[in-house]
Formats: C-alpha cells, sequence, structure tokens
C-alpha cells in the first residue's frame, strides 16, 4: 500500500475511534455479556439458538447502519468543510483519496465486528458453559457479516460521490434491503414473463446478493457451512465493492468540488 | 530561460445555472498572467471577484472550462508538481479531532515525508509559526489565528518552492494579521514565490512585489506596486496665505480648507503650474507644495467600481 493510500485509511479510522462510534458498540457488546444469563430465564432449551440469532443480527444490523451512516459522510462532509481542499493540493490523486476512506471505514467496521464478536462469544459461553465443534460455524456467519460490510460500504461510497448524504442514505439502505431479499427476486423473474421478466432479471444481478451472506439461521443450528459458499461468497464480495468502488472512483475523478 | 513559477494560460470556469434552461455563467473569463520565482504576487479583488475560483482552478478541486496553467514549468495537474506547491485555502478548517502535530504530521505523510525527517521537523514548525505548545490540545479548540497559523504550517511543512494563500488574514484580529504579515514575509525572505489573494489592500501594498487586480472574474490590472501607485491621477497638496486669491484661482482646486487667511487646496499634477502662476498674480504667498501618491486603494477602487460604471 502506498504511504499516501496508508495515511487517509488511518486517518478516517482515527475520525471514526475518535467520534466516539466505537465505543457505543463496544457499550452494546457489554449489554450482550451482561444480558446473556437472561436468555437462559427466558426460554429454556432454547437460549442459545435465539442468543445466537439475537447476537449475530446484532452485530449485522449495527455494523451495516454505522458503515452507511459513515459511509454518507465521508466524501461530503470534507467537501463541505473543504478539508478536502488542503488534501487534493498535495501529491494525493482522487483515487487514492476514495480508496483510503472506503479502507478507513471498513477497518473501522472489522475492529467493531471484532469487539461485539468478543462480547457474543463471552455471552455464549455464559449461556452454554462450553464451546463446542459447531460452534466454529460462527465464526464463518461473522466472516460473511464483514464481506456484507465490504459491499455495503463501498456502495454507499459510490451513492456519496455523486449525490447528497440524506439520498445516499435513503439509496444505500434502499438497496441493502433489496439485496436482502435477492433470492425471492430470482425466484420472482423466474416466474414472470415478458418485460418483467427482463427487469427482474437485470435486478436480481444487479443489486448485491445479501442473502447468499445471511447463515445465521443456519449456525444457530449447528449446521455446516459448505466451503465453496465461502469461497464464492469471499470471490463476490471482493469483486462487487471493487467494482463499486471503481465507479466512486470514475464518477469522483470527474467532479467539481465546489 | 527559467520558466516562470506560476503561468496562467487563458484560463477560465464558467458554471451552468438556471434550472429547465441552463445558462453559463463565467466565474472566470480567460486569464493570462505569470509570477516570476521568488517573486510575492498579490491577487487582488472585491469578494466574488473570482479569486477563490483561480485558486481553486490551480490546485485542481475544479476543473477549467477552456485554458490551462503551467507551475514550476510543468503541467498544473501533474502530481509531481504538487510536491512543489503547498495551499491554504480562505478560512481554513481542519480535522478539529486531531492536535497540531497530528496534523502536519499527516499532511507531512501524504507528500511522501519520511517519518524520521517528519519527527523533526514538526516541532520545529510549530516553533516557527509561533505554537511551541500546541501539544496535545485538538484543534477544536484552537481560536481563529492560531488556526490560521497551523494553515500556514500545513503549507509549508513540506517546503515547497511555491505557497498559494487564500485570503490568508480574513477575519484575523489586527495582531493576528501582523503575525500572519510576518510569516509571508518570511517566506519571501527565503526566497519562495508567494501567491496570495486579498481584499486586505494594506497587506498587498506591504508585502507584495507585484499585484493583479480581478473583477467580475476578468482581469482588469496587473504590474508593480509603485507602478499601480502612480497610475493613479496623481494630486498635489498647496497651502497659501491669502485667502482672496481663492476667487480666481477656485476652478483649479477642489477639497478646499480656509481657516483666516491659510487655504489648504488639492490640484491636479496638469493644473499645478496654473495655479502656482495665478496665486502669485494675486500676491498670494505661497507655504508649501507637497505631491500626494495615489494609493493601492485609489487603483483598486477606480478598476473596480469606476470601469464598471463606464461599461454599464
Amino acid at each position: 500500500m502506498n504511504s499516501r493510500l496508508a495515511a487517509i485509511t488511518l486517518n478516517t479510522f482515527r475520525e471514526a475511534v475518535r467520534d466516539r462510534v466505537l465505543y457505543n458498540l463496544i457499550i452494546f457488546a457489554l449489554l450482550l455479556v451482561a444480558s446473556a444469563p437472561l436468555f437462559g430465564e427466558i426460554s429454556i432449551g432454547l437460549e442459545k439458538l435465539i442468543l445466537v440469532n439475537v447476537g449475530l443480527s446484532a452485530i449485522s444490523l449495527f455494523g451495516i447502519i454505522i458503515a452507511i451512516f459513515i459511509g454518507i459522510g465521508l466524501v461530503s462532509k470534507e467537501i463541505e468543510k473543504r478539508t478536502l481542499y488542503t488534501i487534493l493540493s498535495r501529491p494525493v490523486r482522487r483515487w487514492e483519496f476514495i480508496t483510503g476512506k472506503y479502507l478507513g471505514l471498513l477497518m473501522t467496521l472489522v475492529v467493531n465486528a471484532v469487539f461485539m464478536a468478543v462480547g457474543f462469544f463471552a455471552a455464549l459461553l455464559i449461556v452454554t458453559r462450553t464451546f463446542t465443534r459447531d460452534d466454529a460455524g460462527l465464526l464463518v456467519a461473522i466472516y460473511f457479516i464483514i464481506l456484507q460490510f465490504f459491499i455495503v460500504t463501498a456502495v454507499t461510497l459510490l451513492f456519496s460521490s455523486f449525490s447528497s448524504p440524506i439520498f445516499s442514505a435513503i439509496f444505500a439502505f434502499a438497496l441493502f434491503v433489496i439485496g436482502t431479499f435477492a433470492e425471492d427476486l430470482r425466484n420472482f423473474a423466474n416466474l414472470a414473463e415478458g418485460l418483467t421478466k427482463w427487469l427482474a432479471i437485470a435486478a436480481a444481478w444487479l443489486v448485491p446478493n445479501f442473502s447468499a451472506f445471511n447463515v445465521i439461521a443456519q449456525v444457530a443450528h449447528g449446521e455446516h457451512i459448505a466451503g465453496q459458499l465461502v469461497l464464492f461468497n469471499t470471490l463476490y464480495a471482493l469483486l462487487y465493492s471493487t467494482a463499486a468502488i471503481a465507479l466512486a472512483v470514475l464518477i469522483f475523478e470527474r467532479r467539481n468540488l465546489k | 530561460m527559467r520558466a516562470p513559477a506560476i503561468e496562467i494560460l487563458g484560463l477560465s470556469k464558467s458554471y451552468a445555472v438556471g434550472f429547465l434552461r441552463k445558462s453559463l455563467k463565467p466565474a472566470l473569463q480567460a486569464l493570462t498572467l505569470s509570477v516570476e520565482e521568488g517573486e510575492t504576487f498579490g491577487f487582488l479583488g472585491p469578494n466574488g471577484a473570482g479569486k477563490t475560483t483561480t485558486l481553486k482552478l490551480l490546485m485542481g478541486i475544479i476543473f477549467p472550462t477552456s485554458g490551462s496553467a503551467r507551475i514550476l514549468g510543468q503541467d498544473f495537474h501533474d502530481p509531481d508538481v504538487k510536491k512543489q506547491i503547498g495551499f491554504l485555502p480562505e478560512q481554513p478548517y481542519f480535522y478539529d479531532y486531531l492536535s497540531a502535530p497530528e496534523l502536519l504530521d499527516y499532511y507531512a505523510q501524504l507528500c511522501g515525508m519520511p517519518s524520521e525527517e517528519r519527527r523533526k521537523k514538526i516541532p520545529a514548525l510549530l516553533e516557527r509559526v509561533g505554537l511551541p505548545d500546541a501539544g496535545k490540545t485538538h484543534l477544536r479548540k484552537f481560536s481563529k489565528g492560531m488556526l490560521q497559523r497551523v494553515g500556514i504550517a500545513q503549507a509549508i511543512i513540506h517546503d515547497p518552492k511555491v505557497v498559494f494563500l487564500d485570503e490568508p488574514m480574513s477575519g484575523l484580529d489586527p495582531l493576528g494579521r501582523r503575525e500572519i504579515r510576518e510569516l509571508i514575509q518570511e517566506l519571501k525572505d527565503q526566497g519562495k514565490t508567494v501567491f496570495f489573494s486579498t481584499h486586505i489592500l494594506s497587506d498587498a501594498e506591504a508585502l507584495c512585489d507585484r499585484v493583479a487586480v480581478i473583477h467580475k472574474g476578468e482581469l482588469r490590472g496587473i504590474g508593480v506596486v509603485e507602478d499601480l501607485q502612480s497610475k493613479t491621477a496623481a494630486t498635489s497638496e498647496v497651502v497659501w496665505q491669502g485667502s482672496h486669491a481663492l476667487a480666481s484661482a477656485g476652478s483649479l482646486v477642489s477639497e478646499t480648507h480656509t481657516t483666516g487667511e491659510i487655504v489648504r487646496a488639492v490640484v491636479a499634477a496638469h493644473d499645478l503650474d496654473m495655479l502656482l502662476e495665478k496665486l502669485r498674480q494675486q500676491h498670494a504667498q505661497i507655504i508649501s507644495v507637497t505631491p500626494v501618491q495615489g494609493t493601492l486603494e485609489d487603483y483598486f477602487v477606480s478598476h473596480t467600481s469606476e470601469t464598471e460604471q463606464a461599461r454599464a
């Protein structure tokens, strides 16, 4: 990684940390640990299932919310406050700025996810007293959640490269919701006919397929996750986010920053 | 022959205005000027004249509608050129969650400065801009004057050859302005090329070798400060004793003040001989004749308002 890219990445991470975003999530993780014994009280026999569903969904949802709400301001805040002027007057290429911002936010989200995962596993230990071999699947589910962050952050940054923060948030959140139901969209495309079929196929291929990343229900029931899915999801997340960032760079390269 | 430090060649910028029927509104019209190495150049104009637009174009923040520029002989969009330039935007806002040393370290990294050099240079630079005790205080707690000094520090951290400053004194109190003026003077003494925009004419008069006046996106005048001052209507103040002479000389003078028998009046340079002749004929006693030099302000006003009225 070149030194300018590294500097922008670390500064973006530092901004998020000093914005106290991470602290809120550490508090959340601690609350989850503290509330773990309650799951045993309210759902005898199902405590692990509920804890895994609630814990992993929370890690995913909190991360997505942070990705969107920090992501929409990554570029616009720098333009609005004119901090970008002093960056672009240096030997910094615009693609380095966008990529650095992306990697910085991603780093923030990964650190968040790690902290929350530690809290989640601590809660799990309190409830189940021991870890089993099947619990390795939980790590895969968390890995998939992080891969979702790759895509959501890239898509948010893409929208924010040409749109206002509020519209970027709406677009990114809408895309996340549609992407969560991507499998249903594909099923609908198979059933539809004519123009509707083609539009549904186009939409199904264009929106990120987040449903493939959601294995929470499977791991909660101790099901094994195929290695092939891990490989496909990894490649898909890398390709999709690279394409979104490349498009964001293409737009940003031509933009007059008034 | 050495290339000019800054060479602006017909740079213009227009913005599309209107919603349905878009029309182009020019913000800068075919600006051409050059600044030599080591020169301190003032870019003057009232608010909204196109000064910031010019600087934003030169920094690659916005793209020109037409024209180009060369800095130190290279195309202004060449990233290598940017290693040689420093920029302070108007009313800068910096990452307020950072301390001054952290901010400078960040900018130095963006310029590719090695860590060893950064460690040595940052405390020395903070000392130089009068912030030796900035320490770990976050920039959100800094006063406007302190931020401006941090701004100058970030612009020169990498020891650039050309420094662009956009309204460096705006919004500062007299003490703050003096400090920034001294810093610019230091840059000038070090042989740096300084290009700064301002609408505070006394600053330009005190610091600049040459100035350009821009108004409504158009270059209205350019030259050495003293030459521009002498281009403004030269007048003389004449003081004499004998108010009776005013009756015949009155048509030649303006701004007349009479205190008893003593008359003080301002006369245009080309009418001076005739006035003195008339005063002698009236047996008035001439006490003094003082040439009044035009100021940069006179030049500025005449090129940003009268010209405008004449054109209207």
